[in-house]
């Protein structure tokens, strides 16, 4: 009776479930443990739970969302990183009948957990990060069209992150690879509640990116200054638009696979099984139809980045703004001819895989016009190898290897000798972080003056850059040699002793990145801490070119206290050029949007509703979903959403701009 | 938004609008809604391409003409198409500002929602009954889940449609409740015309195989 | 082709490959050594553009870094000529390449029966290729050599310059099959049978691997390549006839419970249409073949007649990994018999691949999945469902 009890009130959450038995998860369990305990009682210590709360967790604010992206990205990347060197670690010593220091049920939810923390987890928020922070200021907006839903939406990303860090210390993770294909997923070979953690982290986070992405298209369509018609735009937030028209029209798709694949698992319907007329084969294709596409979604506002960047620091209008443009949209377009080039093993005939191996190839087309067009940016330039400018070399020479490899692997027969192969996550290593984390990279440093009004430690800065483009090549070099030489992923322990030599060369690559991390995180200490910071009283200590660079830094609530109105496509640099005077008088109150909690309490709810549903505590679930809708309703009787900053307050901001300006010049 | 902002050759350019623009309040949320429907209009994509691909799976069961009944359907799907006129109206009536016109059509659109409702669910019902459960074979769920995907989306419009209901009731027909209208009507209308896809597909379709 | 990309090969690969066994670019057998050639050939393509930007991107950032003071010109952002080079020079290298996936691919097709033994060798007619029907389990390989009546658990020993013709199929979760040294790479999926060609010019042994996670005992699944000359084989053969064990459906089922690092089994006699019902997951008598249920699916079902014919699952699954609003794990049952449908599926024409007459430009049959080769029973059921219809409630 009291077994029973227990049993509904619990559902299969018992004590076995808590990986006591493994020690390295205990000791990690212990130091997240300390480590939160410390920042919680600092927390209570100074006070800041009522700032932080009212400031920055129920803001509305696209800057403070932005940033709060930002810092979500940066932790879960220490999270994934500390996976990945795991990995390697294992790999490194697996060798001669050793079992290395992982077993498989460990070895395997790390790879899995792996792909999942660093693309939905780190990359996503940080690229929405900048999109956040950065194309209402590029369009001369004062927010974001939907404030709330933009909160909502990075309250889910938290969530879905929440219940993946969760699944480290309260049961499992999947342990069937980042895409969780079945019939491996399915209930009958996954049994336990790994999986369940994925669908349910990942749905929770989807539906904050799949908001934010309606959000930042209705942003770019209807915010933008007067005179910025689409072909004036700045090309991050083209590239923007671009990758949000991707996250609305893929993310739908992944939703409605992970939700069947749910079904298939908590009712026992057959969409995936391998008997009852279900098909494997439909999930693989569907789960690529979103994944491809997510590839695009990561790399697109990297070359905005990139594209910022090569104009800026060379001193010049952006090359060929036109084909730039053009190549964006072309991609965008392709993105979703290409799916079946992550399975042509699987059988579909030479036609059907020479046709999406030759797509494939055709992206490569705008991608090189892209690459050519930073060139000749540079060509006749005035280069400032200033920071992000020295990412952008990076990223142009390692990028360019990677699209490469790239290329090979799209073309069929050759890919049926190095697909599943360590050659394919070197590739895929070489694309993501030679191209999406080196111009994240490129973004922080450009940027940060921006943010919090001052540059980020130079010295670090380039510690960091040196170590992480050596540990790429360390870490990844060997990789593509061991997928010439027919060594598959996803391995634990390996016979051959030759092999050995190449994956200590690749865990000492992992440990220099490890130190470009901490170098990163050095500067970003330094930089904060620092006494003598240069502070940017200017706003634009780059000699920028969009409209970002027009206001203070950092930029005031309202953004711009008079909207910019745009002639040109580099509207700051025409500004300057043309000696635009700012108005220092005549201010008008501005209307805002007022805070609210509302998307904490739906995000935590949906958080409990995930974890309940995990565990099949299954009077949670209904309560927790009666309460996610009630919290919803009643979110709509508030009507009382916005307010105006009075003209005392604009007033009082732009004079102190005024002064700072005067002084500085 | 982008405006007009060109200035002749040689005249010196406005940089900055010193007076401003004037925004139609929720400028945006007609788009964002828009966006948000197609997103939702591509899960159900992806449910049709499920059943496309899925649909002939008996797993030596029950197929179509075993399970379903025309009349039953003909019946709702004339409610649910009945319910998008009524829909109409009261958006007629609400652009004429006749708040209790405006009450009473919605209702009538929420009556006949739910007439739709609850033949889907009495059609579920019988087809559990007799034993043709979403388990049985590829076929019954994908259509379990198309249909019932399409049935939750009416069982939130319904529910959307009934807090509507008390929001004018109580503050009137203000923009803000006017936006919702319009966005609720949106939402209703897709939810038709991918029924009309439902009904083709997997009832019309389903039979004539 | 290929001699001018042993040529390229040798200054940019071979110093990065020095010293270690990059059997994907020493490969054993023609077709992988075809799949190596390829690889050659599409990166020297492509690095026809990646140097010359690289050069320039160097060439570049030095010569117009701020303090050079080179040329300056800020305002100069488009050039129509220099735009057409920037567009149509990646297309002009992705036509050459498109026009190589388009051949090879259809040439390297691994369902297209060989056609050569290696360059300027083409296949005897009278030569009979080798049959090998493959089986990944949970967490092994198995082989059934039809012509011999043998078969073999994680060893796959073949005769040299002897083309092999795979069929692949796997238990319960998708694999890859991978032999470096001879193919590429092939998915094994339950209730599907996929296939390969492929051909091993050098005697030697070499790694066959599974090259796609599939669970815990993954990194153990891998087996022993063979290639031997005539008479080794031919010895091979008779020494797994010699062995005790014989492969039946009730070996099958213990064999395929999962286990790790399984050590080589070798069975001396193979119970006759194993193959065909692993591959429509038949192997217990009592449950209904995939090709069976395809052929009645294609008829319309088995209406409400065929709602509860369902067995409970008697081995794996069951009770313990059941959905929790599911019910306990099923199956559909059988309606004729397991032989019935066997002897069905066996007297029906084998998948026709792909013949190996050169590509001519126009596109091949596309393979099917292997219930759909079933059609012609269709006619031989409706007689039996007719029947089975009125009776199968008592079925149950």
């Amino acid at each position: 009776m009291t077994n029973e009890f227990w049993s509904f009130i619990f559902g299969r959450l018992t004590w076995d479930v808590l990986p006591l038995h493994e020690p390295i998860v205990v000791i990690t369990f212990l130091v997240v443990a300390v480590g939160g305990l410390a920042v919680v009682g600092a927390l209570t210590y100074f006070k800041l739970w009522g700032y932080l709360w009212k400031e920055w967790f129920t803001s509305v604010d696209h800057k403070k969302v932005g940033i709060m992206y930002m810092v979500l990205g940066l932790v879960m990347l220490l999270r994934g990183f500390a996976d990945a060197l795991m990995m390697r670690l294992q790999q490194a010593i697996a060798f001669n009948g050793s079992e290395g220091y992982l077993n498989a049920h460990h070895y395997d939810q790390l790879f899995s957990v792996h792909g999942v923390i660093m693309i939905f987890f780190v990359a996503m928020p940080l690229i929405t990060g900048f999109m956040n922070y950065i194309v209402p200021l590029q369009i001369g907006a004062r927010d974001v069209s939907f404030p709330f839903l933009n909160n909502f939406s990075f309250w889910m990303t938290t969530g879905g992150a929440v219940l993946v860090m969760m699944s480290l210390f309260v049961g499992e993770f999947a342990q069937t690879g980042w895409l969780a294909f079945p019939p491996l997923s399915g209930i009958e070979h996954s049994p336990a509640s790994g999986v369940d953690y994925y669908i349910w982290a990942l749905q929770v986070a989807g539906v904050g990116t799949t908001l934010s992405g309606v959000n930042l298209i209705a942003t770019i369509i209807k915010m933008r200054a007067p005179g910025m018609t689409l072909m004036k735009m700045p090309v991050f937030t083209w590239t923007s638009l671009c990758t949000n028209v991707l996250i609305v029209a893929s993310f739908p798709i992944l939703t409605a696979v992970l939700t069947l694949l749910a079904l298939d698992r908590y009712v026992g319907t057959n969409f995936f099984t391998a008997d009852f007329g279900g098909s494997p084969m439909m999930y693989i294709n569907l789960i690529w139809i979103w994944g491809h596409p997510e590839v695009y979604i990561l790399i697109l506002p990297c070359f905005g980045i990139f594209s910022e960047v090569a104009s800026t620091f060379s001193g010049k209008r952006l090359f060929g703004y036109t084909s730039m443009v053009y190549a964006t949209v072309v991609i965008t377009v392709l993105s979703y001819l290409v799916w079946l080039h992550h399975f042509f093993t699987m059988g579909s005939g030479a036609s059907v895989n020479s046709f999406f191996g030759i797509t494939t190839m055709i992206i490569s087309i705008p991608t090189g016009a892209k690459i050519f067009n930073w060139l000749f940016t540079m060509y006749k330039g005035r280069i400032r190898f200033e920071l992000p400018m020295m990412w952008l070399i990076a990223f142009m020479l390692t990028f360019t290897i990677g699209g490469m490899t790239g290329v090979l692997l799209a073309v069929p027969p050759a890919d049926f000798v190095l697909h599943n192969s360590l050659f394919l996550v070197a590739h895929f290593h070489n694309v993501i972080i030679g191209g999406v984390l080196f111009g994240i990279f490129a973004g922080i440093n450009y940027w940060w003056p921006k943010a919090f009004g001052y540059k980020l430690n130079e010295f670090w800065g380039k510690v960091s850059f040196w170590l992480w483009n050596v540990g790429f090549w360390l870490a990844f070099g060997p990789l593509y040699v061991l997928g010439l030489m027919g060594i598959t992923r996803r391995l634990r322990t390996f016979d051959d002793p030759s092999l050995q030599i190449w994956f200590i060369i690749a865990g000492i690559g992992a440990l220099v990145i490890a130190g470009g991390i901490g170098a990163m995180l050095i500067q970003f200490g330094v930089s904060i801490l620092g006494k003598n910071k240069e502070w940017d009283t200017t706003g634009d200590p780059w000699n920028g070119r969009t409209l970002e660079w027009a206001t203070s830094s950092p930029p005031p609530q309202y953004n711009f206290a008079f909207t910019p109105v745009i002639h040109d496509n580099d509207a700051w640099a025409d500004m300057k050029n043309r000696h635009s005077q700012r108005p220092i008088k005549g201010f008008m109150e501005i209307h805002m949007p007022r805070n609210t909690g509302t998307g904490v309490v739906l995000a935590g709810l949906s958080v409990v509703l995930g974890f309940a549903l995990i565990w099949y505590m299954w009077w949670l679930v209904i309560l927790s979903f009666v309460a996610l809708i009630g919290a919803a309703i009643i979110h709509t009787f508030n009507y009382d959403r916005d307010y105006y900053i009075p003209v005392e307050a604009v007033a009082e901001v732009e004079d102190t701009r005024t002064r700072l300006l005067s002084g500085a010049r | 938004m982008s405006s007009n902002a060109t200035t002749a050759e040689g005249e010196a350019p406005q940089f900055y609008e010193l007076v401003p623009h004037h925004h139609a309040p929720h400028g945006s949320t007609q788009i964002g809604f828009w966006l948000y429907l197609m997103s939702d209009c591509l899960i159900f994509a992806s449910l049709f391409a499920i059943y496309g691909v899925l649909g002939g799976n008996f797993a030596a069961g029950p197929s179509p003409e075993h399970l379903f009944n025309l009349q039953l359907v003909a019946v709702s799907t004339g409610a649910l198409l009945l319910s998008s006129i009524t829909y109409g109206f009261a958006m007629l009536d609400m652009d004429e500002g006749k708040k209790t016109g405006t009450l009473v059509w919605l209702v009538i659109t929420g009556i006949l929602g739910a007439v739709f409702l609850r033949l889907t669910l009495y059609e579920f019902y019988h087809m559990i009954h007799e034993g043709a459960v979403p388990q049985r074979s590829a076929f019954l769920s994908a259509f379990f889940v198309l249909v019932g995907t399409h049935a939750l989306h009416v069982t939130f419009g319904i529910l959307w449609l009934v807090t509507l209901l008390i929001q004018i009731g109580t503050k009137g027909l203000i923009p803000a409740n006017k936006i919702r209208v319009q966005c609720l009507s949106m939402f209703w209308h897709f939810l038709d015309v991918i029924w009309i896809g439902v009904f083709t597909v997997v009832y019309l379709m389903g039979m004539l195989r | 082709m290929s001699r001018f990309a042993k040529l390229l090969l040798v200054p940019l690969v071979a110093p990065l490959l020095a010293g270690c066994n990059a059997v994907v670019m020493a490969p054993a057998g023609d077709v992988a050594l075809q799949q190596r050639d390829l690889i050659i050939i599409a990166t020297v393509l492509m690095l026809l553009i990646i140097i010359p930007v690289m050069v320039l991107v160097v060439l570049f950032a030095r010569k117009y870094r701020q303090g050079n003071n080179a040329k300056y010109e800020p305002n100069w952002d488009h050039s129509t000529q220099l735009e057409l080079v920037i567009w149509s020079a990646p297309l002009a290298i992705i036509i050459c390449l498109g026009a190589v996936t388009w051949v090879s691919t259809h040439l390297l097709d691994p369902y297209r029966q060989l056609g050569r033994l290696g360059p300027d060798r083409p296949v005897i007619a009278e030569v009979e290729p080798l049959e090998v029907e493959v089986v990944a389990l949970d967490w092994k390989w198995m082989f059934i050599y039809p012509q011999y009546d043998i078969a073999t658990v994680n060893e796959f020993v073949t005769p040299v310059d002897r083309p092999i013709s795979f069929k692949l199929t796997a238990s319960t979760v998708m694999n890859s099959f991978y032999i470096p040294a001879m193919a590429g790479q092939i998915y094994a999926m339950p209730g599907m049978q996929t296939r390969l060609h492929g051909v091993i010019n050098e005697p030697g042994t070499y790694r066959g691997i599974a090259a796609h996670y599939s669970g815990h005992g993954f990194s153990g699944m891998h087996f022993q390549t063979k290639g031997v000359s005539d008479s080794e084989f031919e010895a091979w053969v008779a020494e797994v006839r010699n062995s005790p064990d014989m492969l039946n459906r009730q070996r099958y089922l213990e064999v395929e419970k999962p286990s790790e690092h399984v050590p080589v089994m070798h069975f001396a006699g193979v119970e006759s249409g194993l193959y065909t019902a692993i591959l429509n997951m038949c192997v217990e008598r009592d449950k209904m073949c995939v090709s069976e249920m395809m052929s009645i699916d294609e008829q319309g079902g088995l209406g409400h007649a065929g709602v509860n014919n369902l067995a409970p699952e008697l081995y794996g699954g069951g009770e313990k990994n059941r959905s929790p609003f599911g019910p306990q794990k099923t199956y559909v049952a059988a309606i004729c018999s397991t032989d019935e449908a066997i002897a069905m599926t066996a007297k029906l024409p084998a998948i026709k691949a792909p013949n190996a007459a050169p590509l001519v430009g126009k596109g091949l049959i596309r393979p099917e999945m292997v219930a759909h080769s079933n059609a012609p029973a269709l006619d031989w059921l409706a007689g039996k469902l007719a029947f089975n219809q009125n009776t199968s409630a008592d079925a149950l």
